[in-house]
């Protein structure tokens, strides 16, 4: 089962949990055995703390939700000082998902988790929806993708994974600039851009009126990206976007996936990582794989 | 205290109109449930439902291994919900939050609810009766057939009623109701609507009264992972799925 992403992140299996929806980890103890996964990703973290949006922050759309948290943390800092010491001792890989707002805050978030012995990887994320002067700035252009990876890489020297916005015209192009400027691996899809409106009172449903839309709604989409985005890059993709069982898994890596996350599906689910886990292994014995790395891309068409 | 994912099957159901009373029944243990505790409910075969529901705990039963739930047809997710037949398995993740603070021996509590606000307090009053306490229960409604199981509730404590149509008991709205506005509490409980949870709120405050209210925001998760679900508080937004639904009054920016 086990997956090497390279520059020393290697999972167990291919299932991980996706930034937001799995908080720390310790939400789900009582649910999940963490040992059974290839890693978490935990809360977008910023390195100032950020009050996030106004509620409402979530509505529920037909087979999916969207949500406009707006990167809701307490900061770097206070991840290193606080929680980093419960969670450091999680038998799984623990990933932290980094945002920001200027390429300084990037830098300087990055330099301080580098130090952080238990954390093998960062998911940038340069592909929030939700916040005004958010990453997503940098991450629906090639050259201010290219501009905060190539800076994080610089000070960051563990695995790099970039986390890519949907929201652009030709995603391959960005993941080649990711991939040019030092990204280990990349990670896709984030939230789709949407809008929800209730008629009766002529509102937007959400307080930001805009949100990211995720949930299985979303999958085809993501589906596309991936085998996309798998065919232009040599760096492994890690793939999401509403999956919701282990066939939906196994269609990720067959599209190019070499590992997955599972998002929105937790909150339906809160145990359905570890069930995806044991899907995936069912599956690879199944169709005679003998390991599951070996399904990545190997989709026949 | 131990979360769950478990199937429970309707074994008894009463259908009030607006509302419905769903007995369900585990095959295994139930974990300790505080009154003010919530489960997140699955809703299955709603292609518009996706996401759980979220419902107050109304009633437990350890012995039977029973949880009933007292569920508003609100939307499509509850009048999904509410349609399903003795038999069907009921998925919930259970219990969430955090409950009701237990008045100190001696202390006189008041229990207000509005609505389908009511549901919680009777688990709340039983449990208070379970320690030798006996509440007071003030329920409110827009009309008569709002106010379900009267006479359960009315075994619990003394019971006082308003309706703001005056079909029972006092005419108006729970804090115009002479329980409210001559007696002493120790201790104030709100379940309801917001405005009238805010309304109890401002006049516990001005008494110098402890009050905590149960608050319902949207929620997605259930567990505090997501962040859906905050209540801007004076220690900035915290999800009312973890640390609330139950909330000191003072904790508020209200």
């Amino acid at each position: 089962m086990t997956i090497d992403l390279g520059r020393g992140l290697v999972l167990r299996n291919p299932v991980m949990t996706a930034s937001g929806t799995f908080g720390y980890g310790e939400e789900y103890a009582d649910f999940v055995d963490l040992s059974r996964l290839g890693g978490i990703i935990v809360k977008g973290t910023t390195l100032h703390p950020r009050e996030g949006n106004p509620y409402p922050r979530m509505a529920e759309t037909p087979s999916g939700m969207l949500n406009c948290v707006g990167l809701q943390n307490k900061g770097v800092q206070y991840f290193i000082d606080t929680i980093y010491p419960r969670i450091k001792g999680f038998d799984t890989n623990v990933l932290l998902n980094l945002s920001g707002s200027t390429l300084e805050d990037y830098v300087k978030g990055a330099e301080m988790v580098d130090a952080l012995d238990k954390i093998p990887a960062i998911e940038l994320n340069v592909s929030c929806p939700n916040v005004k002067q958010g990453g997503m700035a940098f991450g629906v252009t090639c050259a201010g993708i290219s501009q905060v990876v190539s800076e994080v890489r610089k000070v960051y020297h563990k695995h790099l994974m970039v986390k890519l916005s949907p929201n652009v015209t030709n995603i391959a192009e960005i993941a080649l600039a990711a991939e040019a400027s030092g990204a280990d691996s990349v990670s896709l899809i984030n939230t789709l851009m949407g809008m929800a409106i209730d008629a009766e009172k002529r509102k937007p449903k959400l307080s930001v009126i805009t949100g990211g839309l995720s949930g299985a709604c979303v999958k085809p989409v993501a589906l596309r990206m991936v085998w996309q985005v798998a065919k232009a890059v040599k760096i492994p993709v890690v793939g999401l976007g509403g999956i919701s069982n282990a066939t939906d898994a196994v269609e990720f890596l067959l599209a190019g996936a070499s590992a997955i996350e599972i998002g929105t599906a937790n909150f339906i689910n809160p145990a359905v990582s570890v069930k995806v886990a044991e899907g995936i292994k069912d599956y690879s014995e199944r169709h005679g794989f003998e390991r599951v790395a070996d399904l990545t891309g190997v989709l026949e068409c | 205290m131990t979360k769950q994912i478990t199937d429970f099957q309707l074994v008894a159901k009463q259908d009030f109109g607006k509302s419905v009373l769903l007995q369900l029944r585990s095959e295994t243990p139930l974990p300790d449930i505080q009154p003010g505790q919530f489960a997140q409910v699955r809703v299955d075969g709603s292609p518009t439902t996706y996401l759980r529901r979220p419902i107050s705990i109304h009633n437990v039963d350890f012995q039977q291994n029973e949880i009933t739930l007292l569920v508003q047809k609100v939307g499509e997710g509850t009048r999904h919900l509410a349609a399903s037949n003795v038999g069907d398995l009921v998925n919930m993740v259970l219990p969430l939050g955090n409950g009701f603070t237990l008045p100190e021996k001696g202390e006189n509590a008041l229990l207000v609810g509005g609505g389908i606000g009511i549901a919680p307090l009777y688990y709340f009053a039983k449990v208070l009766n379970d320690k030798g306490v006996k509440p007071t229960l003030l329920l409110g409604g827009k009309t008569e057939t709002d106010l379900l199981r009267l006479a359960d509730y009315q075994q619990l404590g003394a019971t006082f009623v308003t309706t703001e149509d005056g079909s029972l008991g006092e005419k108006g709205i729970v804090t115009m109701h002479s329980v409210c506005q001559q007696r002493q509490f120790d201790k104030i409980y709100v379940c309801g609507p917001k405005r009238m949870m805010k309304a109890v709120a401002k006049l516990a405050a001005e008494r110098g009264v402890w009050c905590e209210v149960s608050l319902e925001n949207l929620m997605a998760c259930g567990l505090g992972a997501c962040l859906c679900c905050v209540e801007d508080t004076v220690d900035g937004n915290v999800c009312v799925c973890k640390e609330g639904p139950v909330f000191n009054t003072r904790r508020l920016k209200w």
